[in-house]
């Protein structure tokens, strides 16, 4: 066993000013239990008077081996894991990865299976920037705006439930489909969603879009360029926002997305109120997907008829001598995909979400790596927060949306 | 394939003698380390790959050398097109040139490799360990740290059993 080390100001030397070495300026420990810092992110801060002169992101306190752990279970079994990434992405995440593995093994979804597919990654998405509305609000002194979020987010998180079981941590979406039908009563909860939906985006925007305090706080603050977006590989609402309108959905269309009419929002301000703004427009966005992708909702079934890789019904397994087989192998071996690599990468609401699978042809995912946005996009946060205030870095937090569980994997 | 996508690997292939290859609609090429960061440069200022998707690597041991490959996924916002490089490291200890000066974001990516992979990265401006603790030992995803389940050592039989552990030795 090697002995406890600590890190020393001296690891530390190349990141900070040679005034903190001098005692001019002071270094400041913020989080990784703080509320406003989103989970347990800690940022190590150089502060002259209430001056971030540097900032130190140190990630890595959720990390839970989740690629590693990947590897050792088989191709279905693995796909539980993938909730616990970014857990309010629950189901994007689920689609990323299904996505890759039909991509890898060459397995068709059902046309009834992606319009679903749709219209729970839309709504996951309204549910996650109603987190990210909430608690930006709420950091930024604004409390009711939360309470109202929350109550919105209930009402999506009751239509995953009854399609999932979960509220959350579904695994609702499998290689090849869905787990399951939807139940009757989904269309009537989604529509009566989409009919409350649009007024109660007008009301968060009546308590925050014209409020002065919202707007001295979010003004010009964390201004970021289209050439910095674009060097730190900046995705989603955050690239958006700095003018570039660059989305997965519309650019490279999977799971029928080129069938929905919908804009992608931009702003050119670059600054946190333009983030606000698209992130807003985006909910609205999402909700004309949703109403497209219900009102077109094909009949049919919703997972693939491939027994190769698709375990079979419940219902056969009494009558089928091949579909017990199938479901045994399945079951116990799990499936066995041809050699090869493949990158799939889905529009989440952070930005690109993107899977590396790697298959040496066994049942076990030889490796995954995840491309999550929220590692990418924390990166700016030392660049934004130069030269600002200390209660300023807690909006540049909120405003960039991250989710530590997507940062530290 | 379009083509200002093939003129990109066209370009890299003849510059910098890489391997091209094609499987399930996306475009790999094999570089040598030497290589990776003038390609990449390259790729950026001719051919509009203005963004590093993401970095990683893979481990190939015991079943191949060289055991680790890094994996570089480029993106063109422009063409909608997307790059995989690939670059094969030798040794247990393998140092490659960063792209950091390229793509800044590569910083923590690479960092990340380090600490998952024991990958060095030469030039690089911050090389600490992003994910695990300071003081850990070892490289997580190395094909040759255990995922649990691990024989006990006492320090009677530390010898004995540390004979049959697979792992990577010298």
């Amino acid at each position: 066993m090697a002995e406890l080390t600590e890190v020393t100001l001296d690891e530390l030397r190349h990141l900070v000013s040679d005034r903190a070495i001098e005692g001019e300026s002071v270094l400041l420990n913020m989080g990784p239990q703080h509320p406003s810092t989103h989970g347990v992110l800690r940022l190590l801060l150089e502060l002259d008077g209430e001056q971030v002169i540097n900032c130190i992101p140190d990630i890595g306190f959720l990390h839970t081996g989740i690629e590693k752990n990947m590897e050792a279970k088989t191709y279905i079994k693995a796909a539980v894991m993938t909730d616990r990434l970014d857990y309010l992405n629950t189901i994007g995440n689920n689609l990323v990865y299904c996505l890759a593995i039909e991509k890898l093994v060459d397995l068709d979804v059902p046309p009834r299976a992606q319009a679903i597919r749709v219209i729970l990654t839309e709504l996951q998405r309204i549910a996650s920037h109603l987190v990210w509305l909430g608690t930006h609000a709420l950091d930024l002194a604004a409390m009711s705006v939360f309470l109202y979020c929350f109550r919105e987010r209930e009402m999506i998180l009751d239509i995953l439930e009854m399609v999932g079981g979960q509220r959350m941590m579904t695994t609702y979406f499998r290689p090849g489909g869905l787990w399951r039908d939807v139940p009757v009563e989904f269309e009537d909860a989604v529509r009566q969603f989409l009919r409350i939906f649009p007024a109660r985006i007008d009301e968060y925007e009546a308590l925050l879009t014209k409020n002065p305090l919202f707007l001295e706080r979010t003004r010009k603050i964390g201004v970021l360029t289209p050439q910095d977006a674009l060097r730190w590989g900046v995705t989603g609402p955050t690239l958006r926002a700095s003018g570039i309108a660059h989305d997965l959905r519309k650019f490279q269309p999977y799971s029928g997305y080129e069938q929905y009419k919908f804009d992608i929002p931009t702003q050119t301000d670059g600054d946190t109120y333009a983030r606000y703004l698209v992130r807003m427009e985006e909910m609205r966005q999402s909700l004309r997907i949703v109403g497209q992708a219900l009102d077109g909702l094909p009949f049919g079934a919703v997972i693939s008829n491939n027994r190769k890789y698709v375990p079979p019904p419940r219902a056969e397994l009494g009558t089928s001598m091949e579909a017990l087989i199938h479901h045994f192998k399945l079951w116990t071996e799990g499936f066995l995909p041809p050699e090869g690599a493949v990158y799939v990468a889905v529009e989440s609401p952070r930005g690109e979400l993107g899977v590396y699978l790697e298959s040496d042809g066994g049942a076990k995912p030889y490796r995954v790596y995840w491309r999550t946005p929220s590692f990418v996009n924390l990166q700016i946060l030392p660049l934004l927060s130069k030269g600002h205030l200390v209660a300023d870095l807690v909006a540049l937090i909120g405003t960039i949306d991250i989710v530590l569980g997507d940062v530290d994997r | 394939m379009d083509n200002t996508l093939q003129a990109a690997c066209d370009a890299i292939v003849e510059r910098f003698s890489a391997e091209q290859s094609a499987s399930r609609q996306q475009i790999t090429l094999k570089l040598q380390p030497q290589n990776i960061v003038s390609a990449c440069r390259t790729l950026r200022d001719e051919f509009d790959f203005e963004v590093l998707a993401g970095e990683t690597a893979v481990d190939y041991w015991p079943q191949m050398a060289p055991r680790f490959h890094v994996i570089y996924l480029l993106l063109s916002l422009k063409q909608h097109a997307r790059l995989t490089l690939r670059v094969p490291v030798e040794g247990s200890n393998p140092s490659l040139p960063s792209i950091e000066g390229v793509y800044p974001n590569a910083n923590w990516h690479e960092r990340e490799i380090w600490d998952m992979f024991g990958i060095n990265f030469e030039g690089h401006p911050d090389m600490r360990r992003i994910l695990m603790p300071n003081d850990w030992e070892g490289h997580p995803l190395r094909k040759d740290y255990p995922l649990g389940y691990e024989e006990v050592q006492y320090s009677f039989n530390f010898d004995e059993i540390d004979v049959r552990k697979p792992y990577a030795k010298g």
